[in-house]
Order: structure tokens, then sequence, then C-alpha cells
């Protein structure tokens, strides 16, 4: 019997202009780096800047043959603070999943927007450190800095060789700082 | 065998644009249209940057795309271009005109809905019904084989004994726009898989007296049609000989038509392109269950391979077909249709039941999937030998 593949469903919730499809690809890059299979795409509707919007990235260290859009995320990770009012960032999330939120207040008052729901939820200051770093509220790459290190779904060399190679230069460079640095302050 | 693979992420669209560019055809004509205007944006890239020979014909129709693309294949150049939905029906008029001049033109379809209402997602209807247009037409399942398909489809139409263009398709978005690992070939590879440049025996040339189209009444015009059709089943055995040689070459198996978990199956699932995808995940699921189930993937769409397609489907009970297309008032969906042709009075074939689904991007989800397959199961238990249905909308 053929044993089925481990699939993570990734989600990311953003708003139009804020990289989220960017952001969707690079992970699913660094993950074909290491030899892992994915499929990674954006929901494409009527995006404009600042309006809702998502993208995903299905991972397996397998091949898989699934073609559907994602439903079911097993992680989640949400580039933007105000989309916690707004939209429902936890639909769908499966029991015990992760959520990673680009939030600088008290970790407390984070989890109270998720009352009820059964997953390990995560913050890091993505816009402070996306501004401090990289001098602009761009905080995609950072969002996965965090994800990848309380999930371990890609290495951080990784994501650093495929940020590098998307972004050349100094832009590149400030986003590793970026990265690295939520890496350290997930918490 | 090739020596150490390079794997690369890179979506449908862009999978595409760097088979081309390893192909580097004479001439591209194209406009762009959702979902395949990555294809073209990215070759117009290689074209300014000096990477490829190609003379790039920006235009301002797809009628008059395909149109460039006849008269530069006419010259005996080799030619490629891409389109989608509107824009392909806009071709089909041209369609015809490069069958019937012999033009091996290939095209790459973004499969989208048609309008109306206007849709931009994902569903084969466009490309399906361009059947009777007397071109090969094969599906794509991944970013994959929209690369491998590239390339065989120049191999394919240029064959001497086939001279017909040929199409393949990568649904919308779904494909197009989803990344994924896609193993690439070298240059040299491609190179060794296909000439050069195209073999030709007449070609449009100011220093040689022919006439090309002209007008043929009922005297001749029969005979050319029927050359066609020969043309066309000589495909069948030159994309098995290609497909044979394109996997000894890539390391990477392909066939007109792909069987998954068939050996020992009571039940299958028949489609192509991304829902051949969802089928085989189906299929495990319910392997895990002790469902004695398998799926086949239809690649080559026309010529359609009814022999394969019989032998593969030969002793199951019942099948089900999923189809992403929309037809209205047909005795079935429209692949359902060819493989009940296909089975008609031969003994030991499965009951069919056909699904129209997933149109204008419309998921249908793997739990939906197992829904259909118990649908099909039941049908069968009564009795019923052909049923086609409407799934995966709102009642």
């Amino acid at each position: 019997m053929k044993i089925l593949a481990e699939i993570t469903d990734v989600r990311i919730n953003g708003r139009g202009g804020q990289g989220a499809v960017t952001a969707s690809r690079l992970l699913a890059e660094a993950a074909i780096l290491e030899g892992q299979y994915v499929h990674a795409f954006p929901n494409f509707g009527p995006e404009r800047a600042g309006a809702p919007v998502t993208s995903f990235a299905r991972i397996s260290p397998e091949p898989f043959y699934e073609k559907t859009e994602v439903y079911e995320p097993h992680i989640v990770v949400v580039i933007d603070p105000t989309l916690l009012d707004d939209v429902p960032v936890v639909e769908g999330l499966r029991d015990g999943g992760t959520i990673v939120v680009n939030y600088d207040g008290e970790k407390d008052s984070l989890v109270k927007y998720f009352e009820g729901v059964h997953a390990n939820i995560y913050k890091v200051a993505g816009s402070i450190i996306a501004t401090e770093e990289i001098g602009r509220n761009v905080p995609n790459l950072v969002m996965l800095g965090a994800l990848i290190k309380v999930t371990k779904l890609v290495k951080v060399e990784s994501l650093i060789k495929v940020t590098l190679n998307r972004f050349k230069g100094v832009l590149g460079e400030k986003n590793v700082v970026a990265i690295n640095r939520a890496f350290e302050e997930v918490e | 065998m090739s020596g150490v693979r390079q794997v690369v992420g890179m979506t449908g669209d862009e999978a595409v644009a760097h088979a081309v560019k390893l192909v580097n055809p004479d001439v591209v004509a194209a406009y762009p249209i959702t979902p395949q205007t990555i294809i073209v944006e990215r070759y117009s890239d290689f074209v300014n940057n000096g990477e490829v020979d190609t003379s790039f014909i920006s235009v301002e129709s797809e009628h008059s795309a395909m149109s460039a693309c006849v008269g530069a294949s006419l010259t005996g150049a080799r030619v490629f271009t891409a389109t989608a939905s509107a824009g392909l029906a806009l071709m089909y008029e041209i369609l015809y005109v490069a069958s019937g001049m012999r033009c091996p033109i290939v095209l790459a379809v973004a499969n989208r809905a048609f309008s109306a209402p206007i849709n931009i997602h994902g569903e084969c209807t466009d490309q399906l019904v361009c059947r009777d247009a007397s071109w090969v037409s094969l599906f794509g399942e991944s970013a994959q084989e929209a690369y491998d398909e590239t390339i065989l489809s120049f191999k394919i139409a240029e064959h001497p004994d086939v001279m017909l263009p040929a199409m393949f398709g990568i649904e919308g978005f779904i494909v197009t726009h989803a990344l994924e690992r896609v193993e690439t070939l070298s240059k040299q590879q491609v190179e060794d898989f296909i000439p050069a440049s195209r073999m030709v025996r007449d070609r449009f040339c100011p220093d040689e007296n022919k006439t090309f189209g002209s007008l043929v009444l009922q005297d001749y015009y029969m005979e050319i049609k029927r050359q066609q059709e020969e043309a066309m089943q000589n495909a069948y055995k030159v994309t098995k000989d290609a497909m044979q040689e394109f996997s000894e070459m890539s390391g990477r198996k392909m066939e007109i038509i792909e069987k998954y978990q068939l050996e020992d199956a009571d039940y299958a699932f028949v489609s192509y392109g991304a829902t051949a995808g969802n089928a085989k995940a189906v299929v495990d699921r319910l392997r895990a269950k002790g469902e004695k189930v398998g799926a086949l993937k239809i690649r080559l769409f026309r010529p359609f391979p009814s022999l394969d397609i019989f032998q593969a489907l030969s002793g199951i009970k019942a099948a089900t077909i999923l189809d992403r297309s929309a037809t209205f008032g047909s005795p079935g969906t429209i692949v359902q249709t060819d493989i009940a042709s296909a089975l008609y009075g031969k003994e030991n074939v499965p009951s069919l039941h056909g699904y129209i689904n997933g149109l204008g991007g419309r998921v249908l989800t793997l739990p939906e999937i197992e829904e259909v397959y118990e649908i099909s199961k039941e049908y069968n238990n009564i009795g019923m030998t052909s049923t086609t249905d409407w799934v995966g909308y709102r009642k």
C-alpha cells in the first residue's frame, strides 16, 4: 500500500502590494532547493493595492499529485495585522495548526483574537523589523523568517539563497538581515 | 539518459517560455491574453536580450497572430504562438487554414473559460472545441509536462509523415501561474531531439514559382482533406515514437495515455490536464481505504488514442470521466462521447459516467471527487451503462 505523501499546506494572508505572492513563491523555491516538491500559487481575483489577498504553497518531501486550491491549511501566515479585524484569517486552519502573525503588541493581546481556536500561535513584529532593516514596511519575507523558525518547513539558508537570487544587491542583503532578525525574534 | 538533472522552480507559463527558448523558433507571432500572457512576455524578454534569434511579431489580434504564423510557416520557418479562450476562438478560422496548408505551427493554450460571463480561470473547453480542426492536440498536467510538451510538439508537427499544426494545453492559473519543480533539458539535448531547422519540402520563396492557398472546388477539395486525415492517423504513431524517444532522452516516462494503479483495478477515473493529478490523489486516498481503483490520464486528445483507451479500460466495471469542459445538449461530456465511440460494441468494457465539472476555475475538491466515484459505482450497480451529470455547483 502506498503511503500517502505528507503534505503541508500554507496560506499567506496579506494585502495587495505587500508581496504575499512573492512570499509563497520564494518559500516554494526554497523547498525546491532542498529537493522538496511544491505547488505554489496566488488566489487570483480582482486584487487592488490594500485589498485582502491570499497566496498558497503546498509543500511535501515526496512527490504529490493534487492540484486543488488550499482550503484547510496547516499553517497560516498573516502579513498585515489589520487583517485580524477584517478577514477570518483562521478560516479552514487545521486543528492543532500553526498561525504566525505580524504583530507588534504583547502576545497575550494577540491570543485574544484566537479564542477557541486550537492552534499554535506565534507573533513577530514584522512591520517594525521591515521598516528598520529594509527601510519600508514590506514584511513579506520577514514573516517567512518567523514561519520557518517555528515550523522548520525549510532551512533558513535555503530561504536566504532564494531571496538573494530574487533581490540582487543591497535590497536582497537588507531582506536577509530582516529574515534573520525575525527568525530570532519570533515568539 | 541525461547526466545531472537541473531542477528549477517555474510556473507553467514560464516553463513553456523557457522550453520555446531552447527550441529557438524562427518566428513567434502573438497577442497577449490572460492566462497566457506570461509566455509571450518572457519570450519577448529573450528576444529583446538577444538570447534567441526569433523574429517576434506583435500583432493586433489573435486572428492576425495565427495568420502571421501561417505566412511565416509557409516560408519554411519554425513558428510558435500561444493563446487562450477568446483568443483561441478568434483564431478558429485560421486554425483550419494552418492545418489545410499543412503548416506545422506549435500553439500553447492556457486553457481558460469562454465568456459570457467573463472569467479568466481554468477550463478546457477552448481547446476541446478545436478537435475537428485537424490539429494534433495534447494536454499537460503540470509545469513539467508543459515544458516537455512544448518541445515534443515541434517534433510531432514537423515530422514529414504529419506536417500538421499541434496545440497543447495547460489549465489557467492552477498550472499556468503555479510554481512547481521542473527538470530542465540542455540546449544540446533539445538540438539532438529536434533538428536545428525545419525540413521543408515546399516553401513560399521569391525564387520559386509556386502557388499556395489556391481555390480548390469539387474536383480536389475532398482529396486534400483526406490527406489531412491520413496525416492525423500518422500522427498517432509519430507521437508514440516521439514520446518514447523523449522518455529515453529525458529520463521521464511520457506516454499518450498514463495508467495509474490500473493493473488490478475494478473502477477507474478518466481525466486529462490538472484534473488528472487530483484523480491520482483520490486514487491514493481510496486505495488506502481498500478500494480497487485506478486512474487513466489522456495526454493525446487528437488523434484520439481509441485502442489504447479500450485496452486500458478493458475489464474495468465503471469509469468516472472528469471533464473540465462545458457542452450543452450533448449526449455526454466532450471526452465521454469520444470514449463511448472508442468502446462501442466491444466486450468487457466499463459503464461510462461523465461529469462536467470545474467550469470557470471552480474547484472539485478531493472529497467531492470521492463522492462522484461513489455515485458512479451506484449507477453501475443498478445497471446504468452511461450517465452524464454536472457536479460541484449550487443546485
